[in-house]
């Protein structure tokens, strides 16, 4: 007599039981599927992009290098090269970097290293602050002031130019450079100073020849991002480049990125002008690419 | 010989954080001189007038709209992807491949997002130039960051907290719920708050998904303008860079005290908690 209601509770306790490794399993599945969604975007995002920026060149007979190496691109005329924007954005890149880098290497070891305590803690924020105000705040403080100081300073008849582009990439990207590389210093075991100091070196000595090279990876990281902020920026950009479609030869002349090329045209572009846009898409995407890697390597090959 | 490396070192140390310091401030000082003047309550209450003595109210619900779509979607996701990533999965192929587009994603330029918005959500889901569109581009753009905070802040929860629930007989899914996620909440609110600030920033995807329309959205299937791209906008076409300035403090104010908040919150709650 006694079992019966002693079956009954634990079949109920094994239906809780069951409904419960089915929540687990099903919430289980449910995170898999959600962390997969990035894999998937990434897929979406290659696959259409790609699509479409290849198109023109499986399907109607345009040649790949002909886009790759051409100087003209007049989208009325079926002439689609983009040279001069590859070049521009490179040098525009480059520019930006070498400008830009050092600076904020400097700074963010001043921050680190040098700087009383109650300055840096009112700086190190403030800087960090600033790497989040949106890019095109930047491009509007190039147009209200560096465009025309270049025009009345240098003597030229536009004052959007490639060395507007550099001069506003390289402030914008002095905030991420700057934090990155701060906290990576900061990083460092305070016992590699003591170490460096303790066998006589000198307080600058050992930072540039001890705690620098410790915190070379997160320094590294710092002038990618950087220069990921750099390439990528198209708004900003369009405002101060001028955007003439020439294969730059001196700094005061206008340019026109691959990034501004896109934004400017896709409000109109349809048929294989808007592929080639997407096209021009994927030259700047390879782009950060081969960048990213080359610098992953080169860090790496420091390291050993 | 040394000594005088040494000080030539200090000095430009000393030379370029002031540089660095000198130009921020500048910009920042810049914009808030010239926009000052026109900022108002009816500046950032009023409706949009092309004539240029109206507001940028439709622009600021816009921004919110975006905001509020966006996070309605990645927030869950996020969270749920880290927590699969830090408490689920086990090390393998399947995990790195994760990690690796997530980190891909966060490398990919904000203009290439608004190509693959444009051919994907405007056109071939045919959404159309809408704040839906940007707001789902928005999502794939801030899924990354939100992912990354709330993993960093799962690995600080003591392992003991987990040992502890689990010994006590719950299942993993309780544990989550109950101990895991509110020891880790301060830092996935910040992370939210820093991804909200990623979408103010926001203009090129924008720019491409959400079209340039200046007036009161009707649905969030109109196109519209946020506050970011009618800056850029008033500027380019008709270089007006005192409205632009204008914008511009609005959006630093906005960006301040998101900043404040997410450290406040994350001080605030850990103190609660331990």
């Amino acid at each position: 007599m006694t079992s019966l209601p002693l079956k009954k509770e634990t079949e109920k306790i094994g239906k809780s039981n069951k409904r419960k490794y089915r929540l687990e399993k099903f919430s289980g599945n449910l995170f898999l599927f959600c962390a997969l969604l990035s894999v998937i975007s990434l897929l979406l995002i290659i696959c259409f992009v790609f699509y479409k920026g290849a198109h023109p060149f499986l399907a109607e007979g345009y040649r790949f290098l002909d886009f790759l190496l051409g100087s003209d691109w007049v989208p009325s005329e079926d002439k689609f090269g983009i040279l001069p924007m590859i070049i521009a954005s490179l040098y525009a890149t480059i520019g930006a970097l070498i400008i830009g880098v050092p600076i904020g290497l400097l700074t963010a070891i001043f921050l680190a290293e040098i700087a009383p305590k109650s300055i840096a803690k009112i700086i190190s924020p403030a800087v960090q602050l600033l790497a989040g105000i949106p890019s095109v705040l930047y491009g509007v403080f190039g147009l209200a002031i560096i465009v025309p100081f270049l025009q009345n300073h240098l003597g030229l008849i536009k004052g959007q130019s490639l060395v507007a582009v550099i001069l506003v990439l390289a402030i914008m990207m002095l905030p991420t450079v700057v934090t990155v590389a701060e906290t990576s210093i900061r990083a460092v075991p305070k016992t590699y100073r003591e170490g460096s100091l303790a066998l006589g070196a000198s307080p600058i000595g050992t930072i540039f020849k001890v705690v620098v090279p410790a915190a070379k990876s997160g320094i590294m990281t710092a002038i990618v991002l950087g220069m990921g902020r750099a390439i990528g920026e198209t708004m900003a950009v369009i405002l101060v480049a001028g955007n003439s479609l020439i294969i730059p030869t001196s700094l005061t002349d206008s340019v026109r990125p691959l990034t501004t090329n896109i934004a400017l045209e896709m409000g109109y572009a349809f048929g294989t002008h808007q592929e080639m846009l997407f096209a021009t898409g994927i030259v700047l995407f390879s782009f950060i690419l081969i960048l990213n890697f080359t610098l992953a390597r080169i860090s790496s090959k420091g390291g050993n | 010989m040394r000594k005088l490396k040494d000080n030539l070192l200090l000095t430009l140390l000393w030379f370029a954080a002031f540089l660095t310091v000198a130009v921020l401030v500048t910009i920042v000082g810049y914009i808030f001189y010239k926009g000052m003047g026109l900022i108002s309550f009816n500046f950032i209450f009023g409706d949009y007038s092309p004539s240029g003595d109206g507001g940028i109210w439709p622009m600021v619900v816009t921004t919110i709209y975006t905001i509020a779509i966006s996070l309605i979607i990645a927030t869950p996701v996020g969270i749920l992807a880290a927590v699969y990533l830090q408490e689920y999965a086990k090390q393998g192929k399947l995990v790195r491949l994760i990690r690796f587009a997530t980190e891909s994603l966060t490398g990919i330029p904000s203009i290439i997002y608004g190509l693959f918005g444009a051919v994907f959500f405007v056109t071939t889901l045919k959404l159309g130039m809408s704040i839906i569109s940007a707001s789902l581009t928005l999502t794939i753009i801030v899924l990354p960051v939100i992912i990354r905070t709330t993993e960093e802040s799962l690995k600080t929860v003591p392992r003991t907290y987990r040992e502890g629930s689990l010994a006590l007989g719950t299942t993993k899914l309780q544990t989550l719920y109950k101990v895991i996620l509110p020891s880790a909440m301060p830092g996935i609110l910040s992370g939210l708050i820093l991804s909200m600030g990623r979408i103010i920033g926001e203009s090129a995807a924008i720019f491409l998904t959400a079209g340039t329309v200046a007036a009161m959205p009707s649905s969030i299937f109109s196109s519209a303008r946020t506050l970011t791209v009618h800056s850029f906008l008033v500027t380019q076409e008709a270089g007006d860079i005192e409205l632009a300035a204008a914008i511009g403090i609005v959006l630093i104010v906005i960006i301040l005290i998101l900043n404040f908040s997410a450290t406040f919150i994350s001080k605030k709650l850990n103190k609660a908690d331990y």
